[in-house]
Parts: structure tokens; sequence; C-alpha cells
């Protein structure tokens, strides 16, 4: 690549559409592009959106999800080998024998381990073993905010009624009905340990619309609203003195001759060695799948999110749901070359600022669900060639994020999008001067394990929470419910796993599911070297290079 | 693409030739790196992936996250993937407020010697002594408002010549601050009591009952509020 000239941190190029972004900006500001009628959406979606490429996704060959179509990265890997052979691992042996065992270290991991410990389930008594470090999680990185139904003019049945229409009307309805009316319990809990939200000087929380909200329900802490809780409730777990093991994933789980789970292997990954815990109950709270780029595609997710819970809990027979739904998030990075991907919060839009393509002009309702959302930003991009194309051959459109100063005031960029201003002016961008180019990323896991309302999934003493599960959202979550997802879920995984120990009794440990899968891979004639779960990706040599997208 | 402009790197003083626009995070996987530690968010948010550099020709030790920078060339790199700082343990209940809190926690807080090392030292561009010195005096509004971007990476306390704990100080000021300091909602309140009384119940349960058709119609139906700030 030869040396560009760069004005203020973009090509010369690239500086001529931003010249028409900012000559139609004011006649935009009165203007805000119509929503989609329902058949309009319908439409996009089946022609835009990547998860309606049927030639990308494959049926599942065996087990509870036989015949139903996933991504071929997921089948990939539930189609793999077992990581953990049983006759390598003396389940004889003992490493750490405990009531409630926790995969994961992300939210869901951490508020069930301290709702176990609420539950009466002592420290000592709980583990929580985790790939990468306790808080190394797609929880830390959420920006935007969580959903609350607590205003007087907004209800619970709002809530539902919004993330329903967000999923097609596919999401759980019991689930569902749990997510919004735990709600508010949740938030009080969140205020009692001293999460900083964004409020007014009476103690209200300010509250903001996301993509496919009809009411203000959004809470925050200004942009780093998923590190503000995350990095809260582990100081908690840290001062409790739970403990933790980091760097040492789940490999496989462990059931019993009595035909429940029963713990897991684990394996630490600087030494190499594996260690047998034994718990009488088990939480998955492992996240979800980003890190597979489905299709090719960028992620906003953090490096461990290889959907090894989907691996694990199908290893002993979990029924899973809606994994044919992969959330691509709208807005992520589309320059520069080191961001690629990287997540700029829904907020923006929630706060007033549009999408303009490459001559300046609105094409999509800045609020629409992300599914319809991000299409449209695909057929602007694709079809319409209205994109900007960037040095590295990525395509983007515009959000128009200096649109913030002028709606709420000169320093307003920064302010609320602290997180997103520093990451541009490392690259030297000015995001309150300029607008930036996005193109939609790969976000989030929108199915997963099927829970009940209390957390269990079709597993005896097997519970799950957080981007694991699938239930709430359907087939498309809407924006401020992950947060939201997590902390319900992981508690109610934390109670349920905790009564669970009381009546509990483990009989003998087996790893005979495993053998019981290698048959089901070999019946279904399915012939493969890979192995899973995957526990991390690939990015030696050339894979470090950005990669480019498959699209049409 | 066109061939790629490539620069030289030192990897643990160890030399390595990567192209130009990656991050120091994807240079060193381009070398032929595997993280185990020193990866995490990828995305600026976890501070997993601490890093000390110098550059060639310069005496001068600079501070980064891996993944939040562009590689240079003459880069001589050192991971730093964990800090071992000392973490005061207490519950957030028991706290009286008419006490320094902090300095009980954290004595070694006034042995600060202004040097403004930690602040140099901070990718994120925290006023961190600042909020040391507001911590010392007392402000925990001040020391949680200053520390709020804080990722924890904990650089600040490896720079640090008096040993504080930084990035532990300012989140246990951000938990006095949002515990005690802010006021409690009065929405919330008042929400939660109505569904403790089961005010929702019956309108919930039957909205989990109703059809598809009924539930696409009134979703298509209902108002949109404002945009805040509208």
């Amino acid at each position: 690549m030869t040396k560009m000239d760069m004005i203020d941190g973009f090509p010369e190029y690239m500086r001529e559409s931003i010249e028409k972004v900012e000559r139609t900006r004011k006649g935009r500001m009165k203007k805000r592009h119509k929503p989609m009628s329902p058949k309009e959406k319908e439409k996009i979606l089946d022609k835009y959106h990547p998860d309606y490429k049927r030639e990308r996704k494959r049926a599942m060959l065996f087990g509870p999800n036989k015949g139903d179509l996933m991504p071929d990265e997921l089948v990939d890997l539930l189609e793999a080998h077992p990581l953990v052979k049983p006759g390598n691992i003396d389940l004889s042996h003992i490493d750490y024998d405990v009531d409630v065992l926790i995969i994961g270290g992300g939210g869901a991991a951490t508020v069930a381990a301290l709702w176990a410990n609420n539950t009466g389930i002592k420290t000592e008594d709980i583990l929580m073993a985790t790939k990468l470090r306790h808080g190394d999680a797609n929880s830390m990185m959420a920006e935007g905010g969580i959903q609350c139904a607590d205003r007087k003019d907004d209800t619970p049945m709002r809530h539902y009624l919004d993330t329903m229409g967000g999923g097609h009307f596919t999401n759980d309805p019991e689930v569902l009905k749990t997510l919004v009316t735990d709600a508010q319990e949740i938030l009080k809990w969140h205020e009692e340990l001293g999460v900083m939200y964004d409020k007014d000087e009476n103690g209200e929380f300010i509250e903001i619309s996301g993509g496919g909200t009809s009411k203000n329900r959004l809470h925050f802490a200004r942009d780093y609203t998923g590190m503000e809780i995350m990095r809260n409730i582990r100081d908690v777990m840290r001062n409790r003195e739970i403990p933790v093991l980091e760097f040492t994933p789940a490999v496989e789980l462990i059931t019993d001759d009595l035909g429940q789970l029963a713990g897991a292997v684990l394996y630490n990954m600087e030494t190499e060695q594996y260690y047998v815990a034994r718990a009488k109950s088990t939480v998955l709270a492992t996240g979800g799948w980003g890190r597979l780029h489905i299709q090719n595609y960028p992620t906003t997710n953090h490096y461990g999110a290889t959907a090894d819970g989907l691996v694990l809990s199908y290893h002993v027979g979990a029924k899973l749901r809606d994994l044919d739904a992969v959330q691509y998030h709208p807005t992520g990075a589309a320059y520069p070359e080191q961001i690629i991907g990287l997540l700029i919060t829904e907020k923006f839009r929630g706060m007033g600022a549009q999408i303009v393509n490459k001559d300046g002009e609105q094409f999509v309702y800045p609020l629409e669900a992300r599914d319809v959302e991000a299409s449209a930003l695909i057929r602007e991009c694709y079809e319409r060639n209205n994109g900007v194309v960037t040095p590295t051959d990525m395509r983007g459109v515009w959000l128009d994020s200096p649109m913030i100063e002028i709606l709420h005031g000169e320093g307003a960029v920064k302010k609320n999008f602290d997180a997103m201003y520093r990451m541009y002016e490392r690259f030297g961008i000015n995001m309150a001067k300029d607008p930036v180019l996005v193109f939609p990323t790969l976000h989030y896991q929108n199915g997963g394990v099927t829970i009940d309302v209390n957390a269990q999934t079709s597993v005896p003493s097997l519970f799950a929470g957080g981007e694991v599960e699938g239930g709430p959202h359907g087939k498309n979550r809407l924006m401020g419910n992950s947060l939201l997802d997590y902390n319900v879920f992981g508690r109610r995984a934390g109670i349920s796993a905790a009564k669970h120990v009381k009546k509990a009794k483990i009989g003998k440990l087996t790893l005979n599911h495993v053998e019981k899968y290698e048959k089901m891979i070999s019946d279904a004639r399915v012939k493969t070297d890979r192995k899973a779960p995957m526990l991390l990706p690939e990015y030696r040599g050339k894979e470090a290079l950005s990669r480019s997208l498959d699209i049409f | 693409m066109a061939e790629k402009e490539m620069v030289k790197i030192y990897i643990m003083n160890k030399e390595h030739e990567v192209p130009v626009g990656l991050t120091i995070m994807e240079a060193m996987e381009y070398a032929g790196y595997k993280f185990i530690r020193g990866a995490g968010c990828r995305a600026g948010f976890c501070g997993a992936c601490a890093t000390v550099y110098r550059k060639k020709g310069d005496y001068k030790l600079y501070t980064a996250l891996a993944c939040q920078t562009a590689v240079e060339d003459g880069m001589y790199l050192s991971q730093i993937p964990f800090v071992p700082a000392n973490k005061a343990t207490y519950d957030i209940n028991k706290m009286d407020l008419k006490e320094n809190i902090i300095l009980k926690y954290y004595p070694e807080v006034a042995r600060c010697v202004s040097c403004n090392t930690c602040t140099k030292a901070c990718p994120q561009d925290i006023e961190v002594m600042d909020f040391v010195q507001a911590s010392l005096k007392g402000e925990i509004e001040e020391a949680a408002q200053l520390s709020f971007d804080c990722i924890q990476c904990g650089l600040c306390a490896l720079r640090c010549p008096a040993e504080i704990p930084q990035y532990h100080v300012g989140q246990l000021a951000r938990r006095l601050y949002g515990k005690y300091i802010e006021k409690p909602s009065k929405n919330l309140e008042e929400r939660l009591e109505e569904i403790k009384k089961g005010k929702f119940d019956k309108e919930m349960n039957k909205l989990t009952k109703v059809g598809v058709d009924k539930l696409k119609k009134a979703y298509v139906e209902r108002d949109i509020e404002d945009l805040a700030g509208e």
C-alpha cells in the first residue's frame, strides 16, 4: 500500500465524502428518515441480512437439535470430536469438590456466584473456573445500557412487547416475562452495590431509547455501562474471596450414573494440566460465539467468545434454540484498520445521530431493530454502491456523530461517549468534529442453551445464564437486554443452583456421554479432524490481517 | 491487496518484521505468538494487554494498550499481563462516611509524592494523581468521577514510586459514591413495590398467553416516545 496523505485521520478521498455529509447536515437535522413498514422489514431481512443466506447454514445431523439449521461455523464445532478422551482422565481423583461450579468468568458467572453465596452456599463451596481472567468477557465491553421499565409512563408489558417484536415473536413468553419483571430488582441491587449510573440531581435515572424500544428505558453509566457493572460485581466477589481459577476453562462436562450433571474436566492452559471438578450444581456462563467469525465478519466480541458452552452442553444432550439467528450490530467500526469490527454504541443513534451514505443522504430510520438496521447498511453498501470504500477494501457508511454536538451542546460527544471518543482519538480522528465510518459487525448469539424461568437447562443439575442461553431474545436481541439478561438469569441460575445443592446426591462420575457422542458422530458419517471446544481463535501469521467479508 | 509496507519491531528484544496498520497485539500474532495471557476484550475495555515499550534511540519508557495502539517502527515491546498490587477487602454495606474510608483501607495513599508518574503512565489519560489526591482529602465524588474511565490495567501502580494501587483506590471511591452519595431512584422504588404487590400480574400473564397475531397488531400500533433530548 502506498502512503496516503492523511488529513485529521482520513485520506483525502474520504474527506471529500465527509464534506458532503457536512453539507447535508443542517437540512437533515429537521427530518429523520421514516421507519419501515412490517412488509418492508420482511423484505429487506430476507434479501440482505446475512442470516437469510441459506447456503451458509446447515442442519445438525444428530442430537436434540437434529434437523435444526445453524451457521456452518457452529455446526463444524458441534460435529467435532470432543477434545477430552475419556480414557485419559482419572475420574477417581477429584481435584476440586464443591457445591456449585461456575463455568465462565463474565457477568452471568459473577452474578451466579454472588447469588449462590447469598442463597446460603459458603464461599469455599463455590468455584469459578474461567478461560481468561475474571472479567474478560463481553459483559465488560457493553457500552449502551440496560433496560428496565421503571418510569411512570412505562410498564413491564411495554418492555415485553418491544422485546417480542424485536425478536420477531419467537421469544419464550415465560422467560421473557421473567426478564422484564426481574429487571427492577436487579437495578435496585445495583444501586445497593454502588454502581454509578447516570442520574439526575434527584437520583432518577437518565433514560434514553435504543433500536426497537418504544420508550426511553435504557439506563447507562456514561458509555462504559458494561465495565461499570462488571468491575463492581467483580469487586464484591473479590471482597468475599470466592475462589476463582483463571486460565482454566472447562473442556468437558462430567455426568454421573444417575443421569445428571456432576461437574467438569478443567484444563489449565498455562501448565497444560487437567483437573477433575465435582459439583452438585453446575452453572454454565461461558458467553457467546463472536470469535467464530461467522461468514467472515469481524466481531465486537472478546478474545474468548468461541461458543465453548454450546459445545459442552450439547455433548451432554442439552437442547439448544434459536442458533440460526446471529446478531450483527449495525454499527461496527469500518475504519481505521486497527479497530475494524469494534462496537460503536447504538446510544449515538439513541441520542439523535443519523446514518448517512457517501453522499450525505439518509437511507434508513436510525433506530430500527438491529437486524433490520444492519440489513439496510449492507444494502446501501453492496447493492446501491453508496458506501465509502476504505484503503483496506472495507465498505461503510457514516454515523454522523457531530450531530450529537449540535443536539446536545458542545462537548456532548466527549461527555457521553468518552470510550468511543478516546478510541478514535488514539488513531487521530476527532469524532466530535468528523463522522465515523461504520458497517455491521458480528455482535451477539441471540439463541443458546434452552432454559426455563429458573435458568434450569434440559439436563438435570445444569443451569445456564447470560449469552450462552437462549429464549429471552428469540431470534433478535434488543439493545440493553443483554446486560439485563446476564443479571436476571445469572442471578436465577445462582439461586437455583444453591437450592438444588440442598437436595442433591451425586452418583458415580462418568464420561460415558463422550463415548455416546463419538458414536453419534460416526453414525451420522461425519468425517472430521476437528476437535472442540475451540477455547481460543487462531490469529497467528496471516490470520492477524483483516479479512474480507463474504458478501454476495 | 497491494504489498504492505513493513516495520521492524522487537518483541522481548527479538526482532520481527510486521506490516504497518496492525495493532501491537495483532503484530505479535502476525509474528507467531498465540496469546493466553495478555489479550482480553481486544477493544480497550478490559486492561489485559498493558504494554511497556521504548522506541529505538529514545530513552523514554512508554505505556500503552496493545489492542489500541498501532505498531511503529523500532518499538521494543514488553507485555505486562498481571500486576501484583494490594487490593483491600471490605464490605461496602458497613462503611461510616464520617471517617476517611479510602485512607482507612488504603493508608498508602498518604505516601503520594505528587510526582504525576501515574498520570503519565495511564493509557486512558485519566488524571490519576488528581484522584489519588482527592482520595487523600476524602473527596469521594471527585475521586469517583475522575477515576471513572479506569480499565484497571495496573500500569499506574507499577510505575508508582510510593507503591499506591491507584486502580483499586478508584474502585472503592466509585462504589462509595454510587452507594452513599448518588440518591436512590424513587421511580424504581415505587415500581418495585408495584411489582411485589402483583399490580402487573394479571395483564402480564394475559400478554404471555395472547396469540402472535394479536401481539403483532399491538406491536405495530404502539406509540413511540420521542427521543430523549429532542
